[in-house]
């Protein structure tokens, strides 16, 4: 009886088993697939660029001015510009966004100014560029009369970049142990004196993966910065000249047809940067996680 | 010495503060300079306005609306099975070697700039869908399919983290019961995971309905309302970039106008993805 029954369940188990298999191997199968095309997609867009755009690529172009709207010419002025845009923006919000870590991981406590400061953080990596783009334009440009000029895209891409120099000067400051702190108490040490002594030594890698990070944002970021830093070709000879980045000359490049061996370089020499920023990030990343 | 402290700590707060600030500033300038429109058109006409002719002051931004909602959905439609099924290909499926190359890449498909993604629109994508479907090639589709690409990384690394989050117990609980693998992660894993994926889809959407660069280079920019998945389309993000090259006066404002409302999506997103719970498995 009982032997009969162990047959009986045995035999529906395995008839299930297979049929579980079945499933699993067509859903893993899917799984892998999903993973495919995102893996098909990268390399068919990146290859496109690079296939198209490495050959144009060369001193000349890195060096030269644009000539005749872009169409022939380098892209030196625009390096500059994007340059320039990602200094000013990092030089004013890479203190702030580290002052800022330091207050919410070492002296606030819980309770509404916190949440308050953590939505409005939050709120502001979630505002799409272009609305940056809007008030950059209403606030820094016109109200302030900084017009069209490195100072107003800088600004305006220092709101930007901000939540992100916050979260990863946090995220390494959370890094630093305890009893580092506790030592530097014991030493006899004010608070203050720990936190620039003891905690940010030790956070510095982390910040500096948000400086990466922040440029990677600068470098990429067209709609906010085409109507406060401005599009007119040239070097910008001083913060309060206008400017045109990499990002905004090739849009301005595909957008107006003008010049497809231009237009596939630029998109590489973006992509190239793109590229390094990702690996410096990831080495220093791995640093501070050791 | 402790005057010296608390001048610190006052500073360091003043500094936590601007964050705060700036979305205030944002928030108050927008709106400053686009309500006019709104007040003189009326918000139900000037969000149901099927028409926009700027030089007749006429401001309907339906169409807009209309083409951001579908092209965010056509983005969702794409993106979502590829993004979570990819995340959990990473989390449950791939050997450790595999994950460590495909993961450098998503990170590097985040990186890309939007403009690079709009090229590769307009000169692969909108062409491919002219000699396809003999039109125009600027249409929905290459907007939700452009969006779609560009929203994996947010919803592939979101819900990554948030498989990975899910305790062993749950899944070696469901092995124990004599399940499948594909059994645990259907009815254990991914169901305990829910509120971190919910989660990377709205952070998602809100990259897609964001988006300005891409978006214009590829979706033909008509004010029309669409007809088809195959028509040309206008987004709210696309209204501002666009006109705001040249426009002036009312013109202008009715822009700020366009980004009020889509400030107010993409802050119904944000609360949204605030009230999702973050514990596993609620």
């Amino acid at each position: 009886m009982n032997i009969k029954l162990f047959g009986e369940s045995s035999s529906i188990s395995s008839g299930t088993v297979k049929k579980n298999r079945i499933t699993e191997k067509i859903f893993f199968g899917l799984l892998w697939a999903a993973a495919f095309i995102t893996v098909i997609v990268l390399v068919a867009i990146i290859g496109h660029v690079l296939i198209n755009g490495l050959s144009h690529i060369s001193l000349q172009f890195l060096t030269q001015e644009p000539e005749n709207m872009g169409k022939e010419g380098g892209i030196f002025s625009s390096i500059v510009t994007t340059v320039y845009l990602a200094l000013f923006s990092l030089i004013i919000a890479v203190p702030i966004g580290l002052s800022a870590a330091i207050f919410l991981t070492e002296y606030a406590k819980e309770g509404l100014i916190i949440r308050i400061i953590r939505f409005g953080t939050e709120a502001l990596a979630g505002i799409p560029s272009i609305i940056y783009g809007l008030f950059g334009f209403v606030f820094f440009v016109v109200l302030l009369k900084f017009k069209y000029s490195i100072v107003s895209g800088g600004l305006t891409l220092t709101l930007m970049i901000l939540p992100t120099i916050i979260r990863t000067s946090e995220e390494s400051i959370k890094m630093v142990p305890r009893s580092y702190r506790e030592g530097s108490l014991a030493l006899g040490a004010t608070k203050w004196q720990t936190i620039y002594k003891v905690v940010l030594p030790a956070a510095i890698p982390g910040v500096l993966t948000g400086v990466i990070l922040g440029v990677g944002r600068v470098v990429g970021e067209t709609a906010a910065v085409i109507y406060t830093a401005g599009s007119s070709l040239g070097l910008p000879n001083s913060i309060w000249r206008p400017g045109r980045t990499m990002a905004v000359h090739l849009y301005i490049l595909a957008s107006e047809g003008l010049s497809k061996t231009n237009m596939y370089a630029t998109a590489t020499v973006l992509i190239i940067t793109v590229f390094i920023i990702n690996f410096v990030a990831n080495r220093l990343i791995k640093r501070f996680i050791r | 010495m402790k005057v010296y402290e608390k001048i610190i700590q006052l500073f360091l707060f003043l500094c936590a503060l601007i964050a705060v600030l700036g979305v205030i500033l944002i928030t108050f300038f927008i709106v400053r300079e686009g309500w006019p429109v709104i007040q003189k058109v009326g918000f139900f006409n000037f969000i149901f306005g099927r028409q926009w002719a700027p030089t007749q002051q006429i401001y309907g931004i339906y169409p807009m609306i209309l083409g951001s909602i579908l092209a965010t959905l056509g983005a969702l439609i794409l993106g979502v099975p590829i993004g979570v099924g990819c995340a959990v290909f990473l989390a449950e499926i791939a050997k450790p070697k595999v994950a460590n190359i495909i993961r450098p890449g998503i990170e590097l498909l985040a990186g890309i700039p939007s403009v690079v993604y709009g090229l590769y629109g307009l000169v692969v994508l909108v062409p491919f869908i002219r000699k396809t479907f003999q039109n125009q090639g600027f249409s929905i589709l290459a907007g939700s399919v452009i969006l779609g690409i560009m929203i994996l990384p947010t919803i592939i690394n979101i819900s990554e983290s948030a498989i990975r989050s899910v305790p062993k117990e749950y899944k070696e609980g469901s092995l124990a019961l004599g399940g499948s693998h594909w059994q645990a992660i259907y009815k254990v894993i991914v169901p305990a995971a829910r509120s971190g994926i919910i989660t990377g889809i709205i952070l998602g959407m809100g990259r897609a309905i964001g988006e300005t660069m891409a978006v214009i280079m590829i979706t033909g920019n008509s004010t029309l309302i669409p007809e088809s998945i195959l028509s040309p389309i206008r987004t709210l993000t696309g209204n501002i970039g666009i006109e705001m090259g040249y426009a002036s006066g009312e013109h202008q404002q009715a822009l700020f106008a366009t980004g009020i409302v889509l400030f107010i999506f993409i802050m119904i997103l944000n609360v949204a993805a605030n009230l999702i719970p973050k514990k596993v498995g609620e």
